[in-house]
């Protein structure tokens, strides 16, 4: 019988610790593809952050770094500027990168970084129990917003992605999500794009990425994924917002 | 090499660049800044990196980064600043990744002042940041040991694979002197086949860069390992005792002065000035803060029979003296704090209440 798909040997044997249903294992799949088929596992160098992903590194055959919380993006800075040829990327959530990472993450970018940034977007804290982040939609209840996310003295929604995309030195900003087959193959293409400009030394590129929480939100599963397209797309609307290089034409 | 005159920062910064170092990592603050200014300048001459971090709290993860990809890597602060960098120095001691951090202190607490100070000693040598650790603490007193005493960190570092830290102050970093540059030093970043992004030929396992270890077993393990790291520093120190104190006129003290950094400078004019008005006085500098020379101090406390500590602090280093001393002897303690230094003249007068109380 001939096979037709396999697990990337980038991927390690472990088990990994997500939640049923939740989206990192496909994000880390798409990743680990990626790095395979562009053939660069064997100089490639992970950063995970502290969130859910903490332990990112048990899953990747890579080499990998654990940085402190919304640090990655500095860490990402002296890994590649030590290491040039390396290709580096940091693996962040929402609280990590756009809570307490918020000036680390703007200044690699900023200083266009040759790097690679997968940002897991899902708008709560999953590790710590699903408390209110930067990215919680307005009205949403969390842990520390019971009442909901009111958006008069809680704030609304950071669309990182669209500050990212304001900033000159960025290569290649855009956000995908993985809530179906085909989206998933879009975000596939998105990943491969950031890390083909990474190995071209062609700058800084952002893939922010749409993902459900179902522990969290208290959903099943599809009903997370349902919910996702009707009321996070409307807020983080999927899409390209800098691709100076036009590699998605290419 | 011939003499030239430097800036302490200057001089420490080119000695940076003569131990391998090729990148820094910082963020602007006085008095510390003659430091960054002169390695933006002097790294890009030698195909090394200087990136101006958006924080201090970034800088010292940059440097978390490059040293754990193998790099010799350095970033500097004052006061205010290092405070921010002990989030990263924990998990930089955690990891157990070499790296040189040098504080050049000014008054605190808060925002203190930009005078030199030496009240981070506590911070510097308990820790300062969160969890079981320690870092090497060097402390130079001379525009000349800014230079040597770089070298002697880098080297440090990668044997105990420890952070190092530089306790100076603003009169060190920023005062001019005579100095001789050491002679550079070769150095490999692939020597260190642990780090990330090491691709020789006998790498037969992905390398791993972490200060997390979930299981309770796991971390107490780990901490225990450290400790025994901690240990083999201390061992070290006691067999090398030239490289972790200077001792002068003590073999027959009877009060001998203890102070490290340029405090150490002001005392040893004042033993010589009690000397030549007949009171027998002494001077112990401690040249490696942590580990701190304990044996020595203890030994010294057999002979000689009173200490005075003297800091530019309201009292830190004097708590380790009392514990090296154990209540032998008497301990005696001098301080000015605020940013202020104290001249010679004050701190004969304070050896004349001890030794002539009536």
């Amino acid at each position: 019988m001939k096979q037709v798909f396999g697990k990337t040997k980038v991927l390690s044997a472990n088990p990994t610790h997500y939640c049923p249903g939740c989206d990192h294992g496909i994000v880390h799949r798409l990743i680990a593809e990626t790095l395979e088929e562009l053939e660069v596992a064997d100089k490639a160098i992970g950063i995970a952050p502290v969130g859910c992903s903490v332990f990112a590194y048990d899953y990747f055959n890579i080499d990998f770094n654990q940085a402190a919380h919304g640090r990655a993006p500095a860490v990402a800075t002296g890994i590649k500027r030590t290491r040039p040829d390396s290709i580096v990327f940091t693996y962040q959530g929402d609280g990590d990168l756009a809570a307490i990472g918020t000036a680390e993450i703007i200044h690699a970018a900023n200083r266009g970084e040759n790097i690679t940034v997968v940002f897991i977007n899902n708008g709560i804290y999953g590790m710590t129990g699903g408390q209110m982040a930067p990215t919680t939609l307005v009205g949403m209840k969390t842990q520390t917003s019971p009442y909901g996310r009111d958006a008069a003295t809680m704030g609304s929604p950071i669309r990182v992605s669209e500050i990212i995309a304001t900033l000159e030195s960025p290569a290649y900003v855009t956000r995908v999500t993985v809530n179906t087959i085909a989206n998933q193959m879009k975000a596939k293409k998105a990943i491969k794009n950031a890390f083909t400009l990474q190995k071209e030394k062609k700058g800084f590129s952002f893939v922010e990425v749409v993902c459900i929480c179902p522990t969290n939100w208290g959903k099943k599963p599809t009903d997370a994924h349902k919910w996702l397209a009707e009321n996070m797309l409307p807020v983080f609307p999927l899409g390209t917002f800098k691709d100076i290089h036009g590699i998605e034409k290419a | 090499m011939a003499k030239v005159l430097m800036k302490g920062n200057e001089a420490l910064g080119e000695a940076a660049i003569l131990a391998g170092c090729r990148y820094y990592f910082g963020y602007p603050i006085t008095p510390q800044s003659e430091l960054p200014a002169y390695l933006a300048k002097r790294l890009p001459q030698v195909d090394g990196v200087f990136v101006q971090a958006e924080s201090e709290v970034s800088a010292i993860n940059m440097v978390y980064g490059a040293a754990s990809a193998g790099a010799r890597v350095m970033t500097s602060s004052s006061s205010p600043g290092i405070s921010l960098k002990q989030e990263g120095i924990s998990y930089i001691a955690g990891a157990e990744l070499p790296c040189l951090i040098v504080n050049v202190m000014r008054g605190g607490p808060g925002l203190g002042n930009i005078n030199p100070s030496q009240s981070d000693y506590w911070q510097a040598t308990r820790g300062g940041g969160h969890g079981d650790y320690r870092t090497l603490v060097m402390a130079p007193n001379s525009v000349q040991e800014m230079a040597d005493f770089t070298l002697a960190a880098f080297e440090y570092a990668d044997r105990f694979r420890n952070p190092v830290l530089m306790l100076s102050d603003g009169v060190l970093g920023q005062m001019m002197e005579p100095v001789v540059m050491p002679s550079p030093k070769d150095y490999d970043i692939d020597s260190k086949k642990w780090a990330l992004g090491y691709t020789g030929k006998d790498k037969t396992a992905r390398n791993l860069c972490t200060s997390i270890f979930m299981g309770q077993e796991e971390l107490e393990e780990h901490n225990w390992s450290l400790y025994q790291k901690y240990q083999v520093i201390t061992d070290f120190f006691k067999a090398n005792k030239e490289l972790a104190v200077e001792e002068y006129l003590c073999d027959d003290a009877e009060i001998i002065l203890v102070g490290y950094g340029i405090i150490s400078r002001i005392l040893k004019t004042v033993v010589e000035k009690c000397r030549k008005r007949g009171i027998k006085a002494g001077l112990v500098r401690p040249k490696v803060l942590w580990p701190f020379p304990s044996e020595i101090i203890s030994k010294l406390a057999d002979k000689a029979s009173k200490f005075l500590v003297v800091e530019m602090s309201y009292g830190q280093m004097v708590e380790d003296v009392k514990l090296a001393v154990e209540g032998k002897k008497p301990v005696y303690f001098f301080g000015r704090t605020g940013g202020a230094v104290p001249s010679d003249f004050e701190i004969l007068n304070e050896v004349d209440k001890i030794v002539r109380p009536d």
